[in-house]
């Protein structure tokens, strides 16, 4: 069934400063940078805006530098274009890996970082058509009063599932906000909070300028399961990083589509000589269980996606360490 | 609210009067009347809508007309050129690359996109090249030799064009 765009005004600043008087000026305006995420909701009636602010033309917003210190993307840099930098990735790995899994190329080519890290939530019972979600009395998150995941619950449950943002964390990015009140720079982790229906801790009028990447040390990957080999939001995704040598290897463990926002997972103590990797890793696993919380916000089971997201956690972090699955 | 556009398509010209709300697709199918893309999911998720925006493979059906102004589309009917298929065209019409036909203008033009960064792609290369365009009949691996067949041809014309130069 197709659905027709609402009407709004497609407006378009020349610079960063433009973009902030529109939003201070019209409350009911939202950001829009790639489309691929908002436009689609906005046609499925879930999202309203009496004004698009497009932020493609704000050239503050494409700034990619790397230098001794890290990285800094800016915000409008869409994936594509940074897939294919001449960046030295070396210590990048999980965000490149991380990049190449967000949805097909053609999205690739279209959307951009800060549009990947400020995408809706997703659930079953809201990225469904008008129709259809009336036919269900809607839900929590948009129109409705009953969260049909946990219908018992007094918030809503749908999931972040934004690829980039373990793959950050893990990398202890930083991000800069603009906004009305100046500019301000959070660590990644503060962005977001556990809420499906409130997910950002973005304030009106904010924009999201640009992610900083410190120098990585050590090694990260990135890994996602989901139905289709494109395409499809992970049913979860599991950011590793891994630093350290002789003296131990830290771990750092983010995980993505199981939450209503992206959950770090530190493991408390090292790997060390003297421990056994099979206890270790199994501990990680149980670790990774035990901090995510994934409902019915899609098809498949949330135990499934549990018990594989952990798996999946233990079997990256062996790879990082250099041994072998058991 | 309404904007005027000055768009290149297939090689001509067009200014015209489209609405904010206005998506590419329904442009170029309603207005243009170019019906080669496809409406498919309406979500950006089969990539029967790909057209080529500045020479890269776009979803036209989550690109707002209003944002196209000053740019270069290319669409499945400007790929004959006087009177005859391009290679890609041929080679899944000769390969059965198209079964039902309604992905194929997206898978098209996304695998157009491919070949002219990469002349010579291999099957993982085309496979993620067309991770976006979704079939269907599931007649991938037609699909794939059909792009293979057209690159070939492609490196053959231009083979033969240096030859005869």
């Amino acid at each position: 069934m197709t659905e027709y765009m609402p009407e709004f005004e497609h407006l378009v600043p020349a610079s960063l400063d433009e973009a902030l008087a529109v939003l201070a000026e019209r409350p009911d305006s939202r950001v829009c940078a790639g489309g691929t995420d908002l436009l689609v909701n906005m046609r499925r009636g879930l999202v309203e805006a009496g004004t698009l602010v497009d932020l493609g033309m704000v050239d503050a917003l494409r700034i990619l530098k790397q230098d001794d210190t890290g990285l800094t993307i800016g915000a409008g840099v869409t994936l594509a274009a940074l897939l294919k930098a001449d960046l030295d990735w070396s210590q990048l790995n999980a965000l490149r890996e991380a990049l190449a899994a967000v949805a097909g190329p053609t999205h690739r080519e279209m959307a951009t970082v800060g549009g990947n890290l400020c995408q809706d939530t997703r659930c079953l019972y809201y990225n469904q058509s008008e129709w259809w979600r009336r036919s269900n009395d809607y839900c929590l998150k948009y129109r409705g009063e009953t969260c049909h995941v946990a219908p018992k619950g007094n918030r809503c449950r749908a999931a972040y599932c934004g690829d980039l943002a373990p793959a950050l964390m893990v990398l202890g990015a930083e991000v800069s906000i603009a906004g009305p009140d100046g500019a301000r720079r959070v660590g990644i982790g503060d962005l977001f909070a556990e809420d499906g229906a409130d997910h950002l801790k973005l304030k009106a009028g904010e924009i999201l300028v640009a992610v900083h990447l410190p120098r990585a040390e050590g090694r990260s990957t990135y890994g996602k399961i989901r139905q289709r080999g494109a395409i499809d939001f992970p049913l979860a995704g599991v950011a590793v990083s891994c630093r350290g040598r002789d003296d131990g290897l830290w771990f750092s463990l983010a995980v993505t589509g199981t939450n209503s926002c992206p959950v770090m997972v530190e493991m408390p103590a090292p790997m060390t000589r003297d421990d056994a990797a099979d206890v270790f890793f199994r501990d990680m696993s149980r670790r990774v269980q035990k901090a995510v919380s994934p409902q019915r916000t899609t098809t498949v089971a949330p135990h499934f996606r549990r018990l594989s997201v952990s798996a999946l956690a233990a079997r990256l972090a062996r790879g990082l360490a250099g041994v072998a699955d058991p | 609210m309404s904007r005027i556009i000055s768009v290149t398509i297939n090689g001509r010209s067009y200014q015209d009067l489209v609405p904010d709300n206005m998506l590419l697709i329904d442009y170029l199918r309603e207005r243009r009347h170019l019906t080669g893309a496809k409406q498919g999911c309406d979500g950006g998720e089969c990539g029967a809508c790909t057209v080529l925006v500045n020479g890269a493979p776009r979803l036209s059906c989550i690109t707002l007309a209003s944002s196209c102004d000053g740019v270069n589309i290319e669409t499945i009917e400007g790929q004959a050129r006087g009177g005859h298929l391009s290679p890609l065209q041929r080679a899944f019409h000769e390969l059965l690359g198209a079964q039902c036909g309604y992905c194929t203008p997206g898978m098209i033009m996304a695998a157009e996109a491919l070949l002219r960064r990469n002349p010579d792609p291999d099957d993982d290369q085309i496979r993620q090249a067309l991770a976006g365009n979704i079939c269907r009949c599931t007649g991938y691996g037609a699909i794939i030799r059909a792009v293979h067949a057209a690159a070939l041809m492609m490196r053959e014309d231009l083979a033969g064009a240096e030859v005869g130069r």
